[in-house]
């Protein structure tokens, strides 16, 4: 048993440095297939951060009238939290809203003047509401618009935000759906592009699997170095993409950047290398034994 | 040890390969199968190896009946026969010596007694010296025993040739032609496909004679006769 094992990945290691050519276009297909898997983990990523920090940047403020007293609206903040749709509460006091308001307009005379003059603080205390999801932002909303809560309310910025909160929900929810069904789509393509590189490779072998049946090969050891030979394909190919997709990434990484604030790809790429290293090694062994083990198959027979 | 009982292989209603073929093999016999191109040599050897199956009657080796072996049942029984074919059947990837070991391989013998034994049968048939060699280096009549040599390393019971010398001229021809002598005055039965008159001629042996896919002529000393 030992030998046979032993032998078979002999074999294998053999067929796939004597078949030079016929090895390096394996893996480069195998590569290329790989970079898009690479790619799609990372889009994957893209999309996620893309869609967090959209939702990010919707909440809902609640302004209390100024005649709320601080403990009301810390009633109301607790009885917030209670909800299971609210990720977070925080509370803004009027002083707070001034200071900020202060703040922002430090270098605009005419504010700044107009202030000092008022002898009482205008601004309204708030809270700022984060839902679990954007789409349970209506819960929240009409949460508010109960009679007990509404006689300390001034204004919700849901009731004037409500259509871009809404879109926004939308946007998130199909960007990550739409993301799943074009990485699926694609890894399938991948698969196949691979299946179908491998198929044609054996079939090349065709007679050779003839012959080692006539001397009487038993049909794992006919099989035994071709599932070898791609699964050692598939991991140099899974290693060469990785090293095609780093400094290329480099490059890209800056520009994206720009686009969706908190990105980094190349740091997140850098972070999470060896996991990276790993499902690719996963998707290259694990789609390169299959396919020659599916491919020799049909050589098996008689 | 090798019978065929009343063998019909028909690929449809207006193609037949063989047609109620019977005829028997004892051990130690050098039996030649003569015909022309398309009589049905090569179906006969196809269904002694179990590449194919009879479509009628039954094909017995030893204690194996060979119309019903199982695709994984094959690999052990073609350890008992060694088969030469017209095209040389060659691993091209593979040197002489790993060709003629690689039969020894499948069937799991230690690497110390391959190392021992690919060596001496190469020496047998003339190749000590190439063992080196991948096919593409070596001559036609050479690739040929590198095949035989393949054939009989893990001393077979039977040792089949289909066509060995169709693609030699007749200098390696008669070389070839000895060597399958010489494995058969070791005591090895030896199966003989030819269409060659003068290896059938010169070999003074049992010939079978196949026309249109029926045995019409077996003889004890035959000669090549198609009428």
């Amino acid at each position: 048993m030992f030998t046979i094992i032993s032998r078979i990945f002999h074999f294998g290691l053999k067929n796939f440095s004597r078949n030079g050519w016929l090895s390096v276009a394996t893996v480069a297909i195998m590569t290329l297939a790989l970079m898009v898997f690479a790619g799609l983990i990372l889009f994957s990523y893209v999309t996620h951060q893309a869609a967090a920090s959209i939702e990010d940047k919707i909440d809902i403020s609640v302004y209390f009238k100024t005649n709320t007293s601080e403990d009301q609206v810390l009633n109301i903040q607790q009885s917030l939290q209670g909800l299971p749709e609210v990720a977070s509460v925080s509370y803004i006091s009027r002083d707070q809203a001034l200071a900020i308001f202060q703040q922002n307009h430090a270098n605009d005379q005419t504010i700044t003047q107009a202030i000092n003059q008022l002898d009482t603080n205008p601004l309204e205390a708030s809270l700022n509401v984060k839902a679990q999801d954007p789409s349970q932002y209506g819960a929240i909303a009409n949460y508010l618009a109960s009679p007990n809560l509404t006689q300390y309310i001034d204004t919700v910025s849901y009731t004037q935000n409500q259509n871009v909160i809404e879109r926004l929900a939308k946007i998130v929810s199909t960007v990550e759906r739409g993301g799943w069904a074009v990485t699926i789509f694609l890894v399938i393509i991948a698969g196949l592009v691979v299946f179908n590189t491998i198929r044609l490779a054996i079939y090349s072998s065709r007679d050779e699997i003839g012959i080692m049946r006539v001397v009487g090969a038993s049909n794992s050891l006919v099989r035994g170095p071709f599932v070898i030979d791609g699964m050692l394909c598939g991991a140099i190919a899974a290693i060469a993409s990785l090293i095609i997709v780093a400094p290329a990434l480099y490059f890209v990484s800056p520009y994206l950047d720009v686009f969706i604030p908190g990105l980094s790809l190349f740091h997140y790429f850098y972070a999470h290398i060896v996991q990276l290293l790993l499902y690719e090694l996963l998707f290259g062994v694990g789609i390169g034994g299959f396919s020659s083990f599916f491919a020799v198959r049909r050589y098996l027979r008689n | 040890m090798i019978v065929f009982q009343s063998v019909s292989r028909k690929f449809n209603s207006h193609a037949t390969a063989l047609e109620d073929v019977n005829f028997e093999i004892d051990p130690g016999e050098f039996v030649s199968l003569a015909g022309r191109s398309g009589a049905g040599k090569s179906t006969v050897i196809k269904l002694l190896i179990g590449e194919d199956k009879p479509s009628k009657g039954r094909v017995f080796f030893g204690q194996y009946e060979v119309n019903k072996l199982r695709d994984n049942e094959l690999p052990a029984f073609r350890r008992h026969i060694g088969v030469v074919f017209q095209d040389f059947r060659l691993l091209e990837t593979k040197t002489a010596y790993e060709n003629v070991a690689f039969a020894l391989e499948v069937s799991g013998r230690p690497q110390r007694e391959i190392a021992e034994l690919v060596p001496q049968v190469l020496d047998m048939v003339g190749l000590g010296d190439k063992m080196k060699n991948f096919p593409h280096e070596l001559s036609g009549g050479e690739q040929q025993r590198v095949a035989i040599a393949r054939a009989m390393i893990h001393r077979p019971e039977v040792v089949i040739a289909d066509e060995p010398t169709g693609n030699l001229d007749p200098f390696h021809t008669s070389e070839i032609v000895k060597l399958l002598e010489k494995i058969n005055e070791l005591g090895t039965t030896v199966v003989l496909a030819t269409h060659d008159k003068e290896v059938i001629n010169d070999l003074e042996r049992r010939v079978i004679t196949l026309d249109h896919g029926r045995v019409i002529r077996d003889e004890k000393k035959g000669k090549y006769i198609l009428v």
